[in-house]
């Protein structure tokens, strides 16, 4: 881990009340996920207890404690999405992936999650790679999507139904 | 990005008297007052997931190389709430609504309608029941059923120019309340307004500005309730992507109401664009002299911070959201103590969602009268649903209260997709309940909702026809509820893991007599003993299915049938050997191998291979229609399928 990066992060915040969670926001967005000598350094910084800083990375979905995939899979599970069989299409990308929802590949190339609701109900079922989101997903999209060349295909950025 | 209007060095004006202000507007009302046309271009999140953002740039680089900038503008809107038909395109001034719009579509839109004039048939809406193609975006029944007071910029005003905002009367109820009432008059007002919290608890938000106005304090403080991890609705997300002035004007008169100088707005995690405008929207106040010190000279100092939420869905309740912006885990605590007196850094707070503050200028603005009138008696004003599910039309609807679930669900909906019969709507999200077609006309509102078991909520709507199984649907908010829950009381940690178990046994043919009676038995508990609102609601899509429902729970349990054909372990597919033609078609596509059968040798499907994805059926030739899909115990087939 980059101690002088961290530090720049945390240089930021010096004074400021109650910033626990935008400085693991922001040391997460540079690591991509927590590292646990990030997290000590912050109870440091913070003159917390390091069980406090664990505590709160632990209890909110967005904070990762492990190495994630270069590209987040993320299938919308919200109500909309649900009943448009979402449940299906995270059945399908577990299989294609080989991993379970949660689960990062060996390769570090792809992460699977589950997320709440992206508010594109109106086009459900909706799946988020990475930033962009894809409406209206079938199973057979999702299959081109998860085993083409991903960077590729976002370069012609055509999520279109 | 709205057109550089007016030239930077006056942009570094300050606003520094409503009298500012109002020339200000005049101003840019002049130097907009041309003929020309516009191409509005919706770019919500949902617009550009469909390819707005390319719709656009193929709109700005041809109009450019013809040399049409004068006399065509494009502006970038946001959103229609006609989400399902994105990317959607309106030629203004005359209101021509185009949907599903590609890049490959702008040189003919330029050259038709821009141009000539003329509609280009095949973009404009079709309702989808009877053909009926609509020129303009009025005249659709999605739109025209609707009353938008809160909504009323979205799809006009450009989200990310402060000065498109201020056109349109922006600000102008901020600078009243500031210049020409008294904090106490603006709390009146509100008062008498009648609004009403539209997070879904329905708290009257006059009072609660008055709790902490009365409050003695030295400071005291705003947050704008936008963590809507609500799933199936997202209305809040379209307000602060398409009106953030909105949100943040209302924040302004409620700090000055309540002599507040810190306003707070907590997004959900998820919603990038939101905070994207909101940023903008908070950064060109400031420019303008309408946040920071001393706002147009009466002392009044405000400033507004975004934070971004973690992912928490428990942090939309307030005492939760407020642990979370203290930097601790969102964790609820009992209440009383009401942030409105204790709140953020034990200071009185007003907490109040993304809907309720946009409603707020309208009021100041036409008064509280003229608001009161909107609605029934016992709820004024208007709400937004985000109306999702089974029905043609989907998006976001904002109707005046009293209005009827069937008004909304068949006039602005457009009905059930296919003509299908519908079978209930859920209300509400993981804390309403599923109400049956003979409640239909019910008028919307706080009260009428709570009595037939659910709640306003938010605002979601999912539309189920008979394909919906209800208690998969109980199941899957029950397994929301479990995944959300804090875990700090026991009543919401065990109770809604054991119930979510029951639920999931059910739906896999596993439930046993009793299962019922042990779900409304918790149901009970977890009502009476959770800390919060999401332990005490989360039995209500449970306990209101099986109010409406009950013969479905029974289906599930005695007879291990689920009549919606949606509960896969319920069900078989199952090949009628008399309308086999052994073509191999359903054998070659079954991808785990499941089907025996050769040429001229009728095909049947090993029940112990089959995962039920349901290809064999899809791929049969309607002419043969040998594959059908059935519930009920698996020795049954036999018979049943001959």
């Amino acid at each position: 881990m980059d101690n002088h990066k961290l530090n720049k992060i945390l240089l930021v915040f010096e004074g400021k009340k109650g910033s626990l969670i935008s400085i693991l926001q922001r040391v997460q967005e540079e690591f991509g996920y927590l590292p646990e000598e990030a997290l000590s350094s912050i109870a440091d910084f913070l003159s917390l207890p390091p069980s406090q800083v664990f505590s709160v990375a632990t209890f909110y979905k967005h904070f990762f404690l492990s190495r994630r995939g270069d590209h987040i899979i993320s299938i919308c599970q919200g109500t909309a999405c649900h009943v448009c069989g979402a449940r299906d299409l995270l059945a399908v990308a577990e299989k294609i992936l080989g991993i379970k929802t949660g689960q990062t590949t060996p390769d570090y190339k792809y992460s699977l999650e589950r997320v709440g609701c992206l508010g594109s109900c109106a086009l459900a079922p909706a799946v988020l790679i990475d930033d962009e989101v894809y409406s209206k997903m079938t199973p057979d999209r999702l299959k081109e999507l998860l085993t083409g060349d991903l960077d590729k295909i976002k370069a012609q950025k055509t999520p279109r139904t | 990005m709205g057109r550089p209007i007016l030239k930077q060095p006056e942009r570094d004006h300050k606003i520094d008297s409503h009298d500012a202000l109002q020339g200000l507007r005049e101003a840019l009302i002049a130097a907009g007052e041309t003929t020309r046309k516009e191409v509005r271009v919706c770019c919500g999140s949902s617009c550009i997931s469909s390819g707005a953002d390319s719709v656009r740039e193929a709109f700005i680089d041809q109009i450019k190389e013809l040399e049409l900038e004068e006399d065509i503008g494009v502006k970038r809107v946001g959103c229609h709430g006609f989400c399902e038909g994105g990317p959607n395109v309106v030629v203004a001034p005359e209101g021509i609504f185009y949907q599903h719009v590609t890049k490959e579509d702008v040189p003919e839109i330029i050259s038709e309608t821009l141009l000539e004039g003329r509609v280009v048939e095949r973009l404009l809406y079709k309702d989808p029941a009877t053909d009926k193609r609509y020129i303009y975006k009025r005249d659709i029944p999605f739109f025209k059923k609707q009353k938008r007071i809160v909504l009323k910029n979205c799809g006009h005003v450009d989200p990310a120019d402060i000065e498109d905002y201020i056109k349109v009367d922006g600000f102008e109820a901020f600078a009243r309340a500031l210049t020409g009432m008294t904090p106490e008059g603006v709390i009146e007002e509100i008062k008498q307004s009648g609004l009403r919290g539209r997070g879904g608890a329905g708290f009257p938000t006059g009072i609660k500005w008055e709790t902490a106005h009365n409050t003695p304090a030295d400071k005291r403080y705003i947050i704008c309730n936008g963590n809507e991890g609500d799933p199936g609705a997202f209305m809040d997300r379209s307000v602060m992507e398409s009106d953030p002035y909105s949100v943040i004007e209302g924040m302004m008169i409620a700090g000055y109401a309540v002599r507040a100088s810190k306003g707070i707005i907590y997004v959900w995690s998820g919603y990038p664009l939101a905070v994207h405008h909101l940023s903008d929207a908070i950064a060109q106040a400031t420019d303008l002299g309408l946040l920071g010190h001393d706002i147009m000279g009466t002392g009044f100092d405000f400033n507004i911070e975004i934070i971004k939420g973690a992912g928490a869905f428990v942090c939309g309740e307030e005492t939760a959201m407020i642990a979370s912006i203290e930097g601790k885990s969102g964790r609820p605590r009992p209440k009383p103590p009401y942030p409105a007196v204790q709140g953020l850094w034990g200071r009185p707070t007003v907490v109040n969602n993304v809907e309720t503050f946009a409603t707020v200028p309208r009021i100041i603005l036409n008064g509280s009268d003229w608001y009161s009138k909107i609605g029934t008696a016992q709820d004024k004003g208007t709400k937004i649903f985000s109306l999702v599910g089974k029905v043609w039309n989907r998006g976001l609807v904002e109707v005046e209260m009293g209005t009827t679930l069937r008004e909304i669900i068949y006039d602005i909906g457009g009905g059930i997709q296919g003509g299908r019969p519908f079978k209930a709507v859920q209300t509400g999200g993981p804390s309403g309940g599923c109400i049956p077609e003979e409640l239909l006309d019910l008028p919307v509102g706080y009260e009428s909702l709570a009595e037939a078991g659910s709640v306003m909520g938010s605002g979601g709507l999912l539309v189920m026809d008979e394909g919906t199984c209800i208690v998969n649907i109980a199941r899957y908010f029950l397994d929301f509820a479990q995944n959300e829950s804090c875990g700090q009381c026991s009543p919401c940690r065990i109770g809604t893991k054991q119930m979510f178990k029951i639920l999931d046994d059910i739906t896999k043919g596993k439930g046993e007599p009793g299962d019922i009676e042990i779900l409304l038995e918790l149901s009970d508990a977890l009502k009476k003993g959770s800390v919060c609102g999401l332990g005490m609601t989360s039995p209500n899509p449970v306990v209101s299915s099986i109010r409406y429902f009950r013969k479905e729970y029974e289906e599930h349990i005695y007879e291990k049938r689920c009549r919606a054909l949606a509960c896969k372990p319920l069900i078989h597919y199952h090949i009628k050997k008399y309308r086999c033609k052994a073509c191999m078609r359903c054998l070659r596509a079954c991808p785990v191998g499941a089907i025996i059968g050769a040429k001229w040798q009728v095909h049947e499907i090993d029940q112990s291979k089959c995962i039920k994805c349901g290809t064999c059926m899809k791929v049969c030739p309607p002419r043969f229609s040998a594959v059908e899909c059935i519930t009920g115990p698996i020795e049954e087939l036999g018979e049943k399928g001959e």
